[in-house]
């Protein structure tokens, strides 16, 4: 089978792996199926599909191809992941095999609330470490991602607003510094995005804020730590300001790595949060999901919570556990996905807080907090930083100097892999220039966080010295640098299967 | 400290470099009365103690390893053939995140790129993501893209009533600040009824296939009626039925969706799932969420990149659309070495497993006394039945004295299908079971038959 691939040219060098396509031979079966065991029934002939493109393979071919394309990426289990803003700590093994268990993964969403106690039981108390964790008074885990549970929050404050017949609060205050989709949450809810710089030292412009407050102001979006990764100095300052003008906070929780017992965002004053399921508490990351975002509210915002949420609808006693069963929120803002969340992820997290204990989280934090400041330390004479201070779990570096212009953050970056490193995050945030965002996560050890510091300081040396290693780096990945221009110019979404004959050559 | 590698040694040294005396040192920025607050969590566990809790928590559930199940209503119990695990397990999948850098993540990104290639085959389209949460937010999307396509001119979406409530439900969650009109779903429309409620104002024509009571609607002329009023057109379709029907791209539909769990990913109490979304030419750089291209790498290189990133929150942010940032990219994974191994054969046969199943099922029901099913339309793995008596009542006595999860209570959703029970059967389903099941409805008219039947 050919594919209209427009880059099987001559001369180019092979594909690290051809496409699943490729490998197609006509007539070859991958999977063994049963016989039908009952009377065949009529086909509506009319209604029938002709043709069906996949490829056609074996098992093996399968396991082959998957197995090799797996050995072209980095991940957790390959190397440091110093990804800023993601948190890419150790997935332990042990909650894949729960997340496993049969009477977990095979039970089906709709079953008789009475059927699935155990997972309800589950959720229930999730919920309540989640509340505990964070201060807040409930919590909805229902939001598939971050950003649902962005959403969620969102929705839930002006749902707030509404209720209490103020319909033109309508602004929401974003800082600068912001992840992208903070802004984005709020356009999407229908909401307008304020916009406020951070001053010199990274932290919320009080002057600017209370400049911008007033009877129009939903509420305001920040992270904390903050994503330059440090603690706002005056968080309470700005709350004070925004509950004084009669908005709502909201707490993005992506960083709450940085904060396991060390404050609670509903002791500080927050309406609302999101956590990170896949970053703070370890489920994995998947290539790109799938994560979980439950989202926690205070008195004012639980009777708004997304729904439904689990509850207890008959206390238990010594003999008899009690009887667990969905409800729905009094002024919910309503269903944000089908059924009940990302349940497979909150096994994994359940698994995770259950082993972890309030010392073993607090551990976590401060180990987390303690490799960042070290790396930091360490790097702080050899990358210029936007501001010398404490961070959270991640800081933020230039890539960038005066005495090495034609280097960038990019640069360094593919520079990284050549030493086996993935790179930070880089360009965010994004009013540090050249922004590389580092956060080495707790289960790094001293040793692989030397090496790090080793491999930043020699490409700091040949960025001056010889730059061209660095601009055609990497030099050591499964391929070279990407053209992304090409890409998006030239659209290839898909790999269109040609009829026989054409496409070849 | 079981994941933490650091020594005493270590710390000291660490605290030394960064110049501070304690941990505490390190958090001075945080509120003092609010610092270091009590953790009221329980103490922590070792992982056998872990396991156990959990092992015990599983084991309180009924689950479709140990029963026979017929329900279905938007997840299924499909066969996932082993391999399809073993790849996700490989650690270099799992343990990596979104490809943000190319030149290390080939492999996500190749397998991202024959997922698209493979929904843009099984949907008709010309180009899907990389998958959005589930079934129901790809339809709110779907919505949102139609809404910006428009510039919010045309502020009203047609829904049919046989799109499943929950993701009607979804759809009103994420547009409840946004103005848009949702019409069509409330009583019980049918598709020439929905065409008739098109207008200038339309944006776009929601219909399911096969519907939320599993049957195969005829489309025929229902793209070109939203097309004469200039709307578009969205299907949201079950992936298994596409194996065996039409592609929603012969029926003219200009946005597919739909839950992919059926393609490899286990029940799991409704999660994690896979949203799919596919689209035609036109609306590409609409298109929310990931999605991955072809190009060439400094070689020449054939090489994978996530593009059309500009349409993404990074730029224009407070003008985006959809904030949409962690995707469901392992059940994508899932769903790409599913279609790999059932290939062109395979799926088509585990759709006709189903279909042949299913009306079996449907013509023995048919046939008890009391119990009536709705063959009135053309159906593919689900199907409406019509009982003698409340629908929670049967499903009691089937789990009970059966060993059955019973189908899908109608009334839950709608007030006029009282009694109705939407019944799932897929290839996992033998015909002994289903021979149980008849038996067991025939049971549950008159339960009294059964305990003469036990003793
Ligand atoms: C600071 C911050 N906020 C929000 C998000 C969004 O979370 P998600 O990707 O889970 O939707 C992220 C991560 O990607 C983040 O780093």
């Amino acid at each position: 089978m050919m594919t209209e691939l427009i880059l099987n040219k001559n001369g180019a060098p092979p594909p690290l792996e051809p496409l699943i396509y490729e490998l197609s031979v006509p007539g070859r079966v991958g999977v063994n199926l049963p016989a039908p065991d009952v009377p065949l029934a009529d086909l509506p002939a009319d209604l029938l599909r002709t043709s069906l493109d996949l490829p056609e393979v074996s098992e093996l071919d399968v396991v082959r191809h998957f197995t090799r394309l797996s050995q072209f990426n980095h991940a957790i289990d390959i190397g440091f992941y110093p990804l800023g803003s993601c948190t890419m700590k150790y997935n332990p093994r042990l909650n894949e095999d729960m997340a496993r268990l049969p009477g977990f993964a095979t039970i089906h969403p709709l079953q008789d609330p009475a059927t699935v106690q155990g997972a309800l039981a589950l959720m229930y108390q999730l919920q309540e470490w989640l509340a505990e964790i964070s201060g807040m008074k409930g919590v909805s885990l229902q939001p598939a991602a971050g950003a649902h549970g962005e959403f969620a929050g969102i929705l839930m404050i002006r749902a707030y607003h509404l209720a209490n017949g103020e319909p033109h609060r309508t602004k929401i205050i974003v800082p600068d510094s912001a992840h992208g989709t903070n802004p984005a949450t709020t356009a999407m809810a229908g909401l307008q995005v304020v916009e406020i710089p951070s001053d010199a030292n990274g932290d919320v412009d009080l002057d600017v804020l209370r400049g911008v407050c007033g009877d129009d102001v939903a509420g305001m979006m920040i992270t904390v730590p903050n994503t330059l990764g440090v603690f706002e100095a005056h968080i309470k300052e700005i709350v004070d300001i925004i509950h004084g003008c009669g908005g709502l906070m909201y707490m993005d929780g992506a960083n709450m790595n940085a904060m396991l017992g060390v404050a609670k965002p509903g002791e500080l004053g927050f309406d609302v949060m999101h956590y990170n399921l896949h970053k703070t508490f370890s489920t994995p990351h998947g290539g790109g999901g799938p994560g979980s975002g439950p989202v926690a509210a205070n008195e004012k915002l639980l009777p708004f919570l997304p729904g439904p949420i689990v509850d207890i609808l008959e206390e238990g006693d010594d003999e008899t556990p009690p009887l667990y069963g969905f409800v729905m929120p009094e002024k919910s803002i309503g269903r944000l996905k089908a059924f009940w969340g990302n349940f497979g992820m909150l096994v994994r997290a359940y698994a995770y807080i259950a082993l972890h204990g309030a010392q073993g989280l607090r551990d976590v934090t401060n180990h987390a907090v303690l490799n960042a400041n070290y790396v930091r330390a360490m790097l702080k004479d050899t990358y210029p930083m936007p501001f010398d201070r404490i961070c959270g779990h991640e800081f933020v570096c230039m890539g960038h100097w005066k005495d090495a212009e034609g280097v960038h953050a990019l640069d360094i970056s593919k520079r990284l892999m050549d030493y086996g490193f993935h790179p930070p995050t880089n360009y965010f945030p994004l009013i540090v220039p050249e922004a590389l965002l580092i956060e080495p996560t707790e289960t790094e050890s001293k040793q692989e966080c030397d090496r790090f510091i080793a491999a930043m300081k020699e490409i700091a040396r040949e960025a001056h010295e010889s730059p061209e290693l660095l601009h055609e780096a990497p030099h050591k990945a499964p391929v070279k640098r990407v053209d992304d221009v090409r890409a998006a110019k030239q659209l290839v979404l898909c790999c269109r299967v040609l009829p026989e004959g054409e496409g070849e050559g | 400290m079981t994941y933490i590698p650091h020594t005493d040694a270590d710390r000291a040294a660490m605290l030394k470099a960064i110049g501070v005396e304690s941990f505490a040192d390190l958090f001075d920025a945080v509120p003092p009365e609010n610092r270091f607050p009590p953790l009221n969590l329980p103490d922590g566990l070792s992982e056998m103690e872990v396991a156990a809790e959990l092992n015990s928590l599983a084991r309180a559930n009924v689950s479709a390893s140990d029963y026979a199940i017929f329900l279905g209503a938007g997840a299924y119990n499909h066969f996932v053939p082993s391999v399809v695990d073993h790849i996700l397990r490989r650690g270099e999948f799992f343990t990596a995140y979104t490809p943000y850098q190319p030149e290390l993540s080939q492999g996500t990104l190749q397998a991202i790129f024959e997922y698209q290639s493979m929904m843009c085959m099984l949907t008709g389209m010309d180009a899907a993501n990389a998958s959005h949460y589930d079934g129901a937010t790809s339809l709110a999307e779907a919505v949102t893209m139609a809404n910006a396509h428009f510039r919010g001119k045309r502020p009203k979406v047609i829904l049919s009533p046989g799109i499943h409530p929950q993701y009607r439900a979804v759809v009103r969650t994420y547009h409840q600040n946004t103005g848009l009109k949702f019409v069509g779903d409330k009583g019980s429309a049918t598709i020439p009824d929905l065409v008739d409620m098109l207008d200038d104002d339309t944006a776009l024509l929601v219909v399911q296939y096969p519907n939320f009571f599993g049957q195969i609607d005829d489309f025929t002329g229902l793209a070109d009626a939203v097309h004469r009023a200039g709307a578009l057109l969205c299907i949201v379709a079950d992936p298994i039925a596409l194996g065996l029907f039409k592609s929603p791209g012969e029926w003219g539909a200009d946005i597919v969706v739909g839950e992919g769990q059926g393609l490899g990913i286990p029940l799991s109490f409704g999660g994690p799932y896979l949203g799919f979304f596919a689209t035609r030419t036109e609306y590409v750089r609409k298109i929310a969420g990931r999605i991955v291209g072809e190009t060439v790498d400094a070689d020449g290189r054939r090489a994978y990149v996530m593009t059309l990133r500009p349409r993404e929150q990074d730029i224009r942010r407070e003008k985006a659309t959809s904030n949409i940032c962690t995707n469901q990219g392992l059940m994508a994974l899932a769903a790409c070495v599913y279609m790999s191994v059932m290939g062109k054969t395979g799926l088509r046969r585990v759709a006709e497993l189903c279909y042949h199943k299913a009306h079996y099922a449907a013509q023995q029901i048919d046939a008890l006394d009391g119990y009536s099913v709705d063959m009135s339309k053309p159906f593919f793995k689900e199907f409406v039945v019509t009982c003698p008596k409340p629908v929670s009542e049967i499903n009691e006595f089937l789990l009970e004295h059966w060993g059955i999860i019973g189908g899908y209570d109608l009334s839950r959703d709608y007030d006029k299908r009282e009694n109705q029970m939407l019944i799932a059967v897929t290839e996992m389903n033998s015909k002994d079971e289903i021979d149980s099941l008849v038996e067991a409805l025939k049971e549950a008219k008159a339960p009294h038959l059964h305990l003469s039947h036990e003793h």
